[in-house]
């Protein structure tokens, strides 16, 4: 089944956490590839589980009340099933992580550089003067001004945006295979999250890695991915690339939020929008979980949940339109 | 007809330290600002974090006591009254009842302890606008429904309700006192992508039923361009760019405004547009904001005149303060 390009997979995986109201089925049985040198877009709103399925790719998610199920493949090993000994050597080291508020990643009593050398000493194991080397040298690369001096900066001393410079930085220095961005520019300014974006496209160009892109902003996704997954309420919806997703959207769902880009024509219009909210994970209605705020909504999407149908090749869509009533949606002009 | 006319506006808030918490330096948040906002008209203000559009808002609002310039607010009848300072005794009421404000996280601006029945009818009682309880609930019913909640949530508490519904909460709480301006200070942006347009369509709606102005705050061009009649760009504290929101989008002059609007990302995978982007850096703090052009050190345009000589706001209709046009 695993094909060579394919780095990461991640096979039915399930996240439930055990709360007072119940069982939370934050994700629930999802399969996705990640192949090699691609940008994946995982898209969603909040509490689609978009952000835990990449902590269980980390293996972060250890708390007892966690019940997890499936399998994350990488390199031939099964992330969750691994000791966390194993995981530890993998973790930092072949796959990074970004978080989405730079402030709050760091640790606000070291310096940058600490924090920098801390990563070369324990994966690479150099010495403190070869990873003060390392690191001003990558602090260089990612464009970050006088590295040489906010090399001895504390977090508190840079902004967003530089912060946010460091911590790619401080990712490149192992050269991860898979880099997580989760939500990396959401709180950062416009023009800052435009050099964010294509320094980190310049990085993949030159280091050859695989990232997986989180984030809630089409917009970003449009620039940044090569193939789209859109999750909502704990599943995939759809699955395609950028450009079957952007300009063949087939899921009412992706649909809802394609149209929810506000767009020039609209003024002194009505702004189309999805009727009501994201369910809460206690909450999650039976059959196909967007129904109550479908517009296509039949009987069989009250009862049973849809499976993946082909669309076109690679461009798969959990939706019972495309089983039933066929291409209904192939109307649907952006 | 005006409504409220900000003139040469400055707000520097002052940075404290050391033992006896002396004044070390200020924190120039607005440096000469000077807008009008129309009766039922919105005036849209965008600009990054740290630029003043939030201390602009509140400033109007009245929350904070502006450092220098002249606030004027206009009564039914058109009088013009100084509000600069302390606000007049016979006006107080008045002005307070007109403007109103929408805050950016409707999971902190509601207070949890109270109902969303107290939490409406709080500014209908200090301004005892009914004299019986019959009419005030039937009022509160009504104002849930304009905003698109059911009656029947009176009774509950914000933490049952979503960030959209909260939100949806707040602007019946503003619209309580029948304001005529409502200050809205990035009012989707703490929210998911599909509710922000639910909480824009009531926004517009109520707009039209009850001829509201906007003062409409926000980062996102798009958003700014869909409500507003009249857009302000502002960069660390400054105006920048003024003009009709067609205006502005059709034929922007500022460089800072072009580069903004270059980076918003396109939406279209195979019209990408981030790589040409061209500009650097970040913005200055605005605690020591940069010699003459506020955006000088950012610009491609940089000329000699920019380091040295603060251009000022001018055109007719389409206002630029840019060396370029001079």
């Amino acid at each position: 089944m695993i094909k060579t390009n394919n780095i990461l997979q991640v096979e039915h995986l399930k996240i439930y956490f055990k709360t007072f109201e119940g069982i939370s089925k934050a994700v629930d049985d999802i399969s996705f590839v990640l192949k090699e040198k691609e940008t994946l877009g995982l898209v969603g709103e909040s509490g689609c589980g978009k952000t835990v399925t990449n902590l269980a790719i980390m293996k972060l998610l250890n708390a007892k009340s966690t019940i997890l199920s499936g399998e994350i493949l990488y390199n031939g090993l099964d992330i969750l099933q691994e000791k966390e000994e194993n995981v530890r050597k993998l973790r930092g080291k072949e796959i990074g992580m970004i978080f989405q508020e730079p402030m709050a990643s760091f640790d606000p009593l070291f310096t940058i550089g600490e924090q920098m050398s801390e990563v070369c000493e324990t994966h690479l194991k150099l010495s403190k003067q070869e990873s003060r080397i390392q690191g001003i040298e990558m602090m260089k690369k990612v464009g970050i001004p006088e590295p040489e001096k906010r090399f001895y900066e504390y977090p508190h001393e840079m902004s967003g945006g530089m912060l946010q410079r460091a911590m790619i930085a401080l990712n490149l220095l192992t050269n991860p295979k898979i880099l997580i961005a989760d939500e990396p520019t959401t709180a950062l300014d416009v023009t800052v999250q435009a050099q964010v974006l294509n320094l980190m496209k310049s990085i993949q160009k030159e280091f050859g890695n695989s990232i997986i892109f989180i984030t809630h902003d089409l917009g970003v996704i449009s620039e940044m991915a090569d193939r789209v997954h859109v999750m909502y309420a704990g599943k995939i919806v759809e699955k395609g690339s950028t450009i079957q997703i952007f300009e063949n959207p087939k899921h009412p769902y992706t649909i809802g939020l394609m149209k929810s880009k506000i767009k020039k024509e609209y003024k002194e219009k009505t702004l189309p929008y999805i009727r009501g909210t994201v369910p809460t994970p206690q909450q999650f209605p039976l059959g196909c979980r967007f129904h109550p705020r479908c517009e296509y909504a039949m009987d069989i999407c009250r009862e049973r949940e849809p499976h993946e149908a082909v669309i076109y090749e690679d461009h798969l869509v959990s939706c019972w339109l495309f089983r039933n009533r066929g291409d209904e949606l192939e109307n649907y002009k952006s | 007809m005006k409504i409220i006319k900000a003139k040469n506006i400055k707000k520097y808030f002052p940075i404290r330290g050391g033992v006896f918490l002396k004044v070390k330096g200020y924190v120039k948040a607005l440096e000469n600002v000077d807008i009008e906002v129309e009766e039922f008209k919105t005036l849209g203000i965008v600009g990054e974090s740290g630029c003043g559009k939030t201390t602009l808002g509140r400033i109007i609002a009245k929350i904070y006591e502006p450092t220098g310039g002249e606030l004027y607010f206009y009564s039914e009848n058109g009088v013009e009254y100084n509000i600069t300072k302390k606000i007049d005794r016979t006006i107080k009421n008045t002005f307070r009842k007109s403007i109103q404000m929408i805050f950016q996280n409707p999971y902190e601006s509601l207070d949890p302890r109270l109902t969303i029945d107290e939490i409406i009818k709080e500014p209908l009682q200090i301004h005892k606008v009914f004299k019986n309880k019959k009419e005030e609930n039937e009022y509160v019913e009504m104002l849930l429904q304009r905003v698109g909640l059911s009656s029947s949530y009176t009774k509950r508490y914000p933490h049952e309700f979503s960030g959209g519904q909260r939100q949806r909460i707040a602007i019946a709480r503003a619209l309580s006192l029948r304001p005529k301006l409502i200050v809205c200070d990035e009012p989707t942006s703490a929210l998911d992508v599909a509710v922000q347009n639910q909480i824009i369509e009531v926004l517009k709606k109520i707009q039209k039923d009850f001829k509201i102005s906007y003062l409409f705050i926000s980062h996102n061009l798009d958003l700014i361009y869909h409500v507003s009649d009249k857009i302000c760009v502002m960069y660390l504290g400054n105006i920048l760019e003024e003009a009709t929101s067609e205006e502005l989008f059709q034929n922007p002059q500022h460089p800072y405004t072009k580069v903004l609007m270059n980076s918003m990302p396109s939406w279209n995978p195979k019209n990408k547009k981030l790589d040409k982007v061209s500009v650097q850096g970040e913005p200055p703090s605005p605690i020591n904001p940069p010699s003459g052009c506020p955006f000088h050190t950012r610009c491609k345009y940089k000329m000699k005149i920019c380091e040295q000589i603060k251009p000022e706001l001018l055109g007719e209709g389409h206002k630029v303060a840019c060396h370029l046009y001079d």
